[in-house]
């Protein structure tokens, strides 16, 4: 391989500009904090840097693809998954604001600011993971991705859920990144490469046992993030503990981007692909959708049924990630977009019910009894994120699973799609039991819409978006299935 | 241009009559009328001005009487392609009959979430209208899928909680479970057909008329049909798999009920004629003896178990899937007789099979218990309805002068010469038929009086659905042509494709 001279020009500062911009805005919060506490402010402040660094793709792309140091590769493959990363970050911290309250008093008692810096950082971290072609990049962006929300998690501290949350998502995280670094150092002892591709082109000739180990422990790191089978036994207890707006980050922003590395890992590396690793895979996707629905069923909590059910939404990601051929690539980035959209609702609506901050958050399946004839409108917005997480045409899931089914089928991953339609018609049963709670008439209930404030409006208009557009691409998937279309994987010839 | 109207017109109904509501309850039902009355006099004048002697047929591009392309998704080849021919045309004037009376059965039933009740009633009978019109298989999986949704609200929030702990939560989560599963597995076929031919010729397409050129191996082309089957068997309902009928039928409100029965079952029936036999015949021809036994046990368990009821809307929800079973083993007779029969089977038990819930609804309403332990001796208690209810029950039976004596008569002598045993047993369900039809009668309005209050007539728009739907059925009864000169052309293309399998099969033993 011949080296790398380092040499920036203005052309790889234009390439990274997004994740220049998001880390700039990082380090303004963090100073304004410094210099005076204001809510508002930062808010605003965290809002701005973020629309900065999405509307700074549009010069990255132009760019695009481009090398930039020997870690990162900004192609339009990155800058889809940046796009999808900076708007899930963008939409948690609306929601974040209207979950923390105004600045009367009411709402979280604690310091509000610190949560925005976090989110910035952790968003900062996606960035890198989505762009990474090397194992020291992905293993910076994973760190970076991944440090930051365990304050997040933990950041209504005195709600002991939250704390114990927090700390049992660092410990476990902690392990499945010591998993994720041994098995780096067994892959760099056998091929003597770090670089993706690189790793792919020495090992495509010999593959031995401690390759293999070593890809199976990188494997498990990473199936720790995304909460597969049999590493998801924190996810249900963290969605639960962490603040639902930090979860809705924590399922969408977190989890797009592993999925999108791992993705490129596994297209780029052909060490990665084929033989008993694809088989490794079968298995855990198979046992994600059974198990992740299945437990799912037994829930009364609603950030518990939404962890659980995106244990299964992953597993689903799988079928697509082992077809890896034709229209794989594509079906992963349609189903990630439809993901990130519905959970960002359904994570949303939660939000709002439990808004402002009071203490804990309206989780229980029983508080939204009847909510029908008390908040119309994030009624509907909960009953089409149902419907699309269940995968009813006229919702973007639809869309999203018959992506996923046709490269299953396209790959002829018999087995896989078995699982994914007994998996889906499980799910069905608890996304139907959560809408129709929803319309419950309850005696002595009376039709009110609850009032509520200027940052309510926000996160509820945002909220109105989100519905809208998971009905559009429902109907009209044509515009997000073309920029799909355009986000393929890009392999630099070396 | 008018067969999106066709569907697009329900659709702006619905949201018509859910905004609707703010002005009070009877503005959505008044919408409702209107929308499903445009529906019905569309479809009729589509009837009157179409060309029906095309339709799909082996060999050839398929000729349709009214077409309509434009595109949807080109990344995947999908358009929006809708085509009617003969079958299709019957079948959405049965949807706009039918979706009229379910309005206004629903006139005095329905009194809270009036509007919302319109928007999914207006949205089922859309989407029933999109599967029927829509020849692009991902826009047919697409309807077919959609249609769910508003029948589950439907029944979920409109029904009736049933006899011993079944709630209509379960009964509607039952039957969105079922159909769903099944129709993933029909996706997966679609999917796998449209690889195949994409293999094959390099296109990536959607359309039926080009899938129908695919060249399949027999034993793929074997599992693709039995991936259609499928949900084409739960919808129908084939016997292994009817077990949400009943319990759906008997929890959901009348106008369901009547949706339900008349024309949800009838889409599977139509998926079969226009998908499964035509896009797999071979495999079909093979399956054929499998499906028709399955005819035949539909008929008579269906039968036995219908008797066995003690809730009405049971009783004649399994007469229905009894009635279906006709229809499942004409479709796979092969002959044009037994097809052409089939479709005045699908058309008169929409008509009588509605009647009946119908007439069970009104019932209800004025001695507020579907239990036919609890009535009997109703006849002296009330005028009309019992004397209706004996004409559709007869009609059920199929008595001869109605339209269910016609289809069932063609049905069995048209598969005679193919299955002669399978006739001989389905026949039996004739039998079968009057003993439950007749014990419907006798325990619902004869024997000993439980109460002697008399109890509130019909009235004028109740007297005027039953009465048209008699009308309509005894017409249909005594002169059938209309009906099978318009199915002529598309069942003859059915039998082509079919007979073809049959002879290339036998000449193969």
């Amino acid at each position: 391989m011949e080296h790398h001279a380092v040499e920036f020009t203005l052309q790889h500062l234009i390439a990274l500009l997004p994740l220049l911009v998001t880390s700039l805005t990082a380090i303004v919060v963090m100073l304004a904090i410094a210099a005076k506490r204001n809510h508002a402010l930062t808010f605003i402040l965290s809002v701005v840097g973020l629309n900065l660094a999405l509307l700074s793709l549009i010069p990255a792309l132009e760019v695009a693809p481009l090398e930039v140091t020997p870690l990162l590769l900004i192609d339009t493959f990155a800058c889809y998954y940046m796009a999808l990363v900076l708007a899930a970050s963008l939409a948690c911290v609306t929601l974040i604001h209207a979950y923390l309250g105004g600045e009367s008093g009411k709402g979280y008692p604690g310091n509000r600011e610190e949560l925005y810096l976090l989110v910035l950082l952790s968003a900062a971290g996606g960035l890198v993971l989505v762009s990474a072609q090397h194992l020291a990049g992905l293993f910076i962006g994973l760190e970076l991705l991944s440090v930051p929300t365990y304050g997040m998690i933990a950041y209504a501290f005195f709600n002991k859920r939250s704390l114990e949350a927090g700390i049992k998502y660092m410990v476990l995280s902690a392990a499945g990144s010591a998993f994720l670094l041994f098995g780096m150092a067994l892959l760099y002892a056998e091929s003597g490469n770090l670089a993706f591709a690189d790793i792919g082109a020495s090992l495509a000739r010999e593959s031995s046992q401690l390759v293999q180990i070593g890809i199976g422990m990188m494997l498990i790191g990473l199936a720790f993030k995304l909460s597969l089978v049999p590493f998801h036994l924190w996810t249900p207890d963290v969605y639960e503990g962490a603040p639902a707006p930090v979860a809705a980050f924590l399922a969408t922003a977190s989890k797009v981007a592993v999925f999108a590395v791992l993705l490129r890992l596994y297209q780029i590396s052909p060490a990665m692909s084929g033989g008993w690793l694809s088989e490794l895979l079968t298995l855990i996707a198979i046992a994600s959708i059974l198990f992740g629905n299945l437990l799912a069923l037994l829930q009364n909590n609603l950030k518990r049924l939404l962890g659980y059910s995106s244990i299964a939404h992953f597993g689903y990601l799988l079928v697509a990630l082992v077809a890896s051929k034709g229209l794989a690539v594509e079906a992963v980035g349609v189903y990630l977009a439809t993901y990130v959209l519905t959970s960002l609702g359904a994570f949303g609506v939660i939000t709002l019910m439990s808004t402002p901050y009071s203490g804990r958050d309206a989780d229980a399946l029983y508080e939204y009894r009847g909510l029908f004839w008390r908040r119309p409108y994030l009624t509907a917005v909960l009953t089409v994120m149902m419907l699309s997480l269940a995968g009813i045409p006229l919702t973007a899931g639809f869309i999203g699973k018959f992506y996923v089914i046709a490269a299953g089928v396209e790959a002829q991953l018999w087995w896989l799609l078995g699982a994914m339609v007994l998996g889906s018609a499980i799910g069905v049963f608890y996304y139907l039991r959560v809408m129709v709670t929803l319309f419950m008439r309850e005696p002595n209930m009376h039709r009110h819409d609850a009032p509520f404030d200027w940052g309510q409006r926000a996160g509820g208009i945002m909220l109105l978006v989100v519905a809208l557009l998971a009905f559009f691409l429902g109907v009209y998937p044509q515009p997000l299935l073309e920029l799909v279309q355009q986000a393929g994987l890009v392999a630099l010839a070396q | 241009m008018i067969l999106p109207w066709l569907i697009l017109i329900p659709f702006i109904g619905g949201l018509l009559c859910w905004q609707g509501e703010r002005f009070g309850h009877v503005l959505p039902r008044w919408i409702a009328l209107i929308t499903m009355g445009l529906l019905l006099g569309l479809g009729l004048w589509l009837w009157a001005s179409g060309d029906f002697t095309l339709a799909p047929a082996p060999g050839g591009e398929p000729r349709w009487a009214h077409e309509f392309v434009i595109d949807w998704i080109p990344r995947l080849g999908i358009t929006i392609h809708l085509a009617m021919d003969g079958l299709s045309v019957l079948m959405v004037v049965l949807t706009g009959l039918l979706g009229v009376l379910s309005v206004l059965c629903s006139w005095n039933e329905i009194q809270n979430r009036v509007g919302f009740f319109h928007l999914n009633l207006m949205w089922i009978l859309g989407g029933v209208v999109g599967v029927f019109l829509a020849v692009d298989l991902f826009l047919f999986f697409f309807f077919w899928e959609m249609m769910l949704v508003p029948m589950y609200f439907l029944i979920a929030l409109w029904g009736h909680s049933g006899s011993d702990g079944r709630t209509r939560i379960t009964a509607a989560t039952k039957f969105f479970i079922f159909t769903q599963a099944s129709g993933l597995i029909m996706l997966v076929s679609i999917l796998a057909l449209v690889f195949v031919h994409f293999n094959q010729t390099g296109v990536l397409t959607f359309n039926y008329a080009d899938l129908l050129k695919t060249e399949l191996a027999p034993g793929t082309e074997y599992l693709l049909m039995l991936g259609f089957f499928v949900a084409f068997a739960v919808k129908f309902p084939v016997v292994p798999v009817h077990s949400w009928l009943p319990d759906a039928h008997a929890q959901a409100p009348t106008a369901g009920s009547v949706d339900l029965a008349g024309i949800l079952l009838k889409t599977a029936a139509y998926g079969l004629l226009r998908f499964a036999l035509p896009l797999f015949p071979n495999a079909s021809a093979e399956f054929a003896p499998i499906a028709q036994w399955l005819g035949v046990f539909a008929i008579i368990y269906g039968a036995l178990l219908s008797f066995a009821q003690t809730d009405i809307k049971r009783l004649v929800a399994y007469s229905s899937v009894s009635h279906m079973g006709f229809v499942l083993i004409a479709i796979y007779s092969g002959s044009q007789i037994a097809l052409q029969g089939a479709v005045v089977q699908m058309v008169a038990h929409g008509l009588s099979a509605a009647a009946l819930f119908i007439l069970c609804g009104q019932l209800y309403e004025r001695v507020h218990t579907r239990d036919l332990r609890q009535m009997g001796g109703i006849w002296a208690r009330m005028p009309w309805l019992p004397a209706i209810s004996l004409f559709f029950a007869a009609a059920a039976l199929g008595l001869p002068g109605t339209g269910n004596f016609v289809g069932e008569f063609l049905i069995l002598i048209g598969s005679f010469p193919g299955a002669p045993w399978i006739v001989v047993l389905a026949a039996t369900g004739l039998v079968l038929g009057s003993v439950y039809a007749l014990a419907m009668i006798h325990r619902a309005y004869f024997g000993p009086v439980q109460q002697d209050a008399p109890l509130p007539g019909l009235k004028a728009r109740e007297l005027a659905m039953v009465l048209g739907l008699a009308a309509l059925l005894i017409l249909l009864g005594v002169y059938p042509q209309p009906v099978l000169d318009t199915s002529a052309a598309s069942m003859h293309g059915v039998q082509q494709w079919m007979a073809g399998a049959l002879d290339q099969l036998a000449s193969g033993r």
